[in-house]
């Protein structure tokens, strides 16, 4: 095994990962980007809207409406004390971006340009807010390629297409980790004085996906393996406008650029479920109403379902009085993907969307300074770190509202870049517990041996349709255990897969056996949170338990796998400050 | 629709072996070409190695030649496709690692090599941004939609010629940076750029336009790029 030494380890980069990295090296201390794909292929890159921050350069905007926001539309499980950093710091970090030279849009004067988004309003809540800083609906990719430019200038060392296969903490002290080579195969071992977790979301789970096929939250499973809690993995947002049938994000910077949502019968129909905001409701309530609509009959339908008098499973995104022109200025991305994904032209048709899994809300729990804790407490790991997605502080709560997540990314990829600078001087390279990084080598052989009878794509089809049909937008007692049962026998199968290729560079049928073993891993999690959680908050609704319960459910859940495999929920407080819990209205 | 594939198959171990394997897969309505390779993955042979990740045109993994064209498999819908053998190989140019995997090492090189960052000893505003017209933003705005797919370089004849060139995607960058209002480090890019490897090497054949999935004009971009670099040092 060859082993690497650097002060500081980042498994992930997207804009998480290369936004902490830059942190530590402008400090001067050595750091080290690890990355399964290229920097510039991260899913960060995929953010199409805009990325929020009250500038308040098109309106009277200021950080507490945004703090409220954020607070609100989290139906209250956000912690108030990160939701509160994450609106005072937005501005900055958003000038900050700028002076890197992110290409933003601009306004008349010159200045960022900014536009509406789903829940983010003036005035706690009275009219809608011009929040969302963006690059036309490129934003993601724009900020993505600016944080890679970024790291060549300062000469950040990047492992690009290794694999992280093990992560190493004994005693709440990490170590470092293992990883695999893809592209010439071999295990290589990192030491490292701090190891930083960005490593993304874990939408890759369901079927209907705005995810990447990288986005098989990995780091979530790695980090589990070691004795570590997750928290909140219960709640996966569910973006309500994903193009019908593959599921490929149409930013909600659409509908905060006029866009309507419209049933069958051409209805705007949001009147009925957020009077006031319509189609810029959250996330969560939004995804509902349309899945709601759809339930009632009030789907759209296609040629072929209405020739065979089929139900419709959809509703209509509707650009076409925006114009080609502005289209094309504004939103040209979105232009694009309808025209090559739904097949229709935006200017002159609507285009068919349903519901789509989008953001992880759960993840490895971080304190506000981006330290992994191993309990309630908040007692830190040493050495351990995580921002991004597949982090949880838990500024979102039960639901992210949009725009916020580049933000979470960026501002706290930031300030877990602080956090592991100021700490290095004072950390060491630990011991290794000698039988560690040997389990690397008895996993990887594990796979390059395995000839089971089961095909590793059958059982991924498999998790990601059960998923969707059984613990996706509306959620209810009886399929929840139907699923932790699914999950579980094809866990059990996974134990039998069978592979063909066995050569060791660039195996990248290994790959997914692996990323699958992630997925069928968290997915228990998620689904056992689900049945737990008796509740229905933000992005989690449950049929049987459809009230909001704070008396008994105003808190976070820290789930563990237990040596014997089970899972076991702890719970930790949310934090409130400013604001208490009240009900939820747009 | 049920159509044939001829895929290139390579493993750098064993770089006597090269051939093509032929594999026949139905598609439904919307499918593309990287749906078809996810597909005989899963269940023809699962030793095909390809790259992908988002599959809708952002990442920039997935470029690749098919019958002929460098394209994104993600963006390449089946029924597209007039013919029915499909013909799907590396990028040309790049040194293949396996199948349709190649080595992009020399094409991040030198997109490094063309210092892409904005170079700028200025100090910004504190707390404000940087001002910047729409008009002025207008001129990189395109530019800046560039995936590094690695498409328009891999089409590139001057390239094929002299694997030195800094190729359309590394040049596209800089003009992205020197165009940029906010940026001022012409002079120290123009080492890279007017060099017997640099700019001089497009000979505006603009293959690259047509390979480019997000429809950017790098070689009109290029010109641009010559005309300040004679303007600034002539």
């Amino acid at each position: 095994m060859i082993t690497h030494q650097h002060e500081a380890v980042i498994i992930g980069a997207g804009l998480a990962g290369m936004r902490a990295a830059i942190e530590v090296a402008k400090t001067g201390q050595d750091c080290a980007v690890l990355s399964k794909i290229f920097p510039s292929r991260s899913h960060s890159s995929a953010a199409q809207g805009g990325t929020g921050a009250s500038l308040g350069n098109l309106d009277d905007d200021n950080w507490e409406f945004h703090m409220f926001d954020t607070v609100k539309g989290s139906d209250y499980l956000g912690d108030q004390d990160a939701a509160e950093i994450l609106a005072k710091e937005a501005p900055e970090v958003i000038y900050e971006l700028e002076h890197m030279g992110a290409p933003f849009s601009r306004t008349p004067e010159g200045k960022i340009a900014q536009r509406k988004f789903g829940g983010h309003t003036l005035n706690f809540g009275e009219k809608p807010a011009l929040r969302a800083c963006y690059a036309a609906d490129y934003t993601g990719h724009v900020l993505l390629h600016t944080l890679f430019e970024q790291c060549i200038k300062y000469g950040i060392r990047f492992y690009a297409e290794f694999q992280v296969v093990h992560l190493i903490v004994k005693d709440n002290v990490c170590r470092g980790v293992v990883a695999w080579d893809v592209r010439h195969g071999g295990l290589h071992l990192f030491r490292a004085k701090a190891t930083m977790f960005a490593t993304g979301g874990y939408g890759r789970a369901f079927r209907i996906t705005t995810n990447a096929h990288a986005n098989t939250g990995d780091g979530l499973n790695l980090v589990m393996r070691t004795g570590l809690p997750l928290e909140d993995m219960e709640f996966v947002q569910f973006h309500p406008t994903g193009i019908y049938r593959n599921g490929i994000l149409m930013t909600e910077g659409a509908r905060g650029e006029g866009a309507y949502l419209l049933n069958k019968d051409g209805e705007r129909f949001m009147k009925r479920y957020a009077p006031t905001l319509m189609e810029l409701g959250p996330r969560d309530l939004v995804a509902r109403s349309i899945q709601t609509e759809i339930n009632k009959g009030r789907g759209c339908q296609t040629e072929e379902q209405k020739k065979q008098g089929i139900p419709g499973d959809h509703v209509y995104l509707d650009l076409t009085h925006l114009g080609e022109a502005r289209l094309r200025e504004v939103l040209p991305q979105i232009f694009e993907l309808a025209r090559n994904f739904a097949g229709v032209d935006p200017a002159k048709e609507p285009t068919p969307i349903q519901p789509t899994a989008h953001y992880s809300m759960g993840g490895i729990p971080v304190t506000i300074n981006g330290e992994v804790i191993y309990n309630a407490d908040n007692d830190s790991v040493r050495g351990l770190y995580a921002a991004g997605e597949c982090a949880c502080i838990s500024v979102h709560g039960a639901n992210r509202l949009g725009c916020n997540s580049t933000l979470d990314a960026t501002l706290n990829g930031r300030r877990t870049g602080r956090t592991i600078a100021k700490h290095l001087p004072d950390l060491i390279y630990e011991e290794l517990p000698d039988d560690e990084p040997e389990k690397a080598e008895i996993e990887m052989d594990w796979y390059f041996k395995a000839d089971g009878s089961e095909n590793v794509a059958d059982i991924r089809n498999e998790l990601q349709d059960t998923m969707m049909q059984n613990c996706a937008i509306f959620r209810k007692g009886e399929e929840l255990k139907t699923q932790l049962d699914i999950v579980r026998e094809l866990q059990e199968r996974y134990q039998n897969i069978g592979l063909q290729d066995k050569s060791q560079a660039f195996n990248t049928e290994v790959m997914e056996a692996m990323e699958l073993g992630h997925l069928l891993a968290f997915s228990e999690v998620i689904v056992y949170g689900a049945l737990e959680r008796k509740e229905s908050r933000g992005a989690h609704s449950r049929t049987d338990y459809p009230d909001r319960d704070d008396k008994n459910w105003l808190k976070h859940t820290l789930a563990y796998r237990e040596p014997d495999g089970k899972i076991r929920l702890e719970f930790k407080p949310v934090v409130i400050t400013r604001f208490q819990p009240k009900e939820r209205k747009y | 629709m049920k159509k044939t594939y001829r895929i290139f198959r390579f493993d750098s171990a064993k770089p006597k072996q090269k051939h093509y394997d032929t594999f026949k897969v139905e598609t439904a309505k919307g499918e593309t070409v990287l749906d078809v390779l996810i597909e005989i993955k899963a269940h023809h042979d699962g030793s095909l190695v390809f790259r992908r990740s988002c599959r809708h045109g952002i990442c920039g993994s997935c470029a690749m030649q098919i019958n002929g064209l460098n394209m994104l498999a993600c963006e390449t819908q089946v029924e597209m496709l007039k013919d029915n053998t499909i013909t799907v190989d590396p990028l040309p140019g790049f040194k293949p690692i396996r199948d349709l995997a190649v080595d992009m090492d020399p094409f991040y090189e030198k997109l490094h090599s063309i210092l892409p960052f904005l170079i700028n000893p200025d100090s910004p505003p504190t707390d404000k941004e940087r001002l910047q017209s729409e008009e002025d933003h207008r001129k990189i705005e395109l530019a800046t939609s560039c995936i590094l797919c690695g498409g328009c370089t891999s089409s590139c004849p001057s390239f094929w010629a002299d694997k030195d060139y800094l190729g359309p995607a590394a040049l596209l960058k800089a003009y992205r940076y020197v165009f940029d209002t906010r940026d001022v480090g012409l002079n120290e890019r123009l080492p890279m750029l007017d060099n017997k490897h640099g700019l001089w090497r497009c000979h505006t054949i603009m293959n690259c336009n047509d390979a480019c999935p997000k429809h950017i004009f790098p070689t009109e971009d290029i010109s641009h790029l010559k005309r300040k670099v004679v303007e600034e040092k002539y």
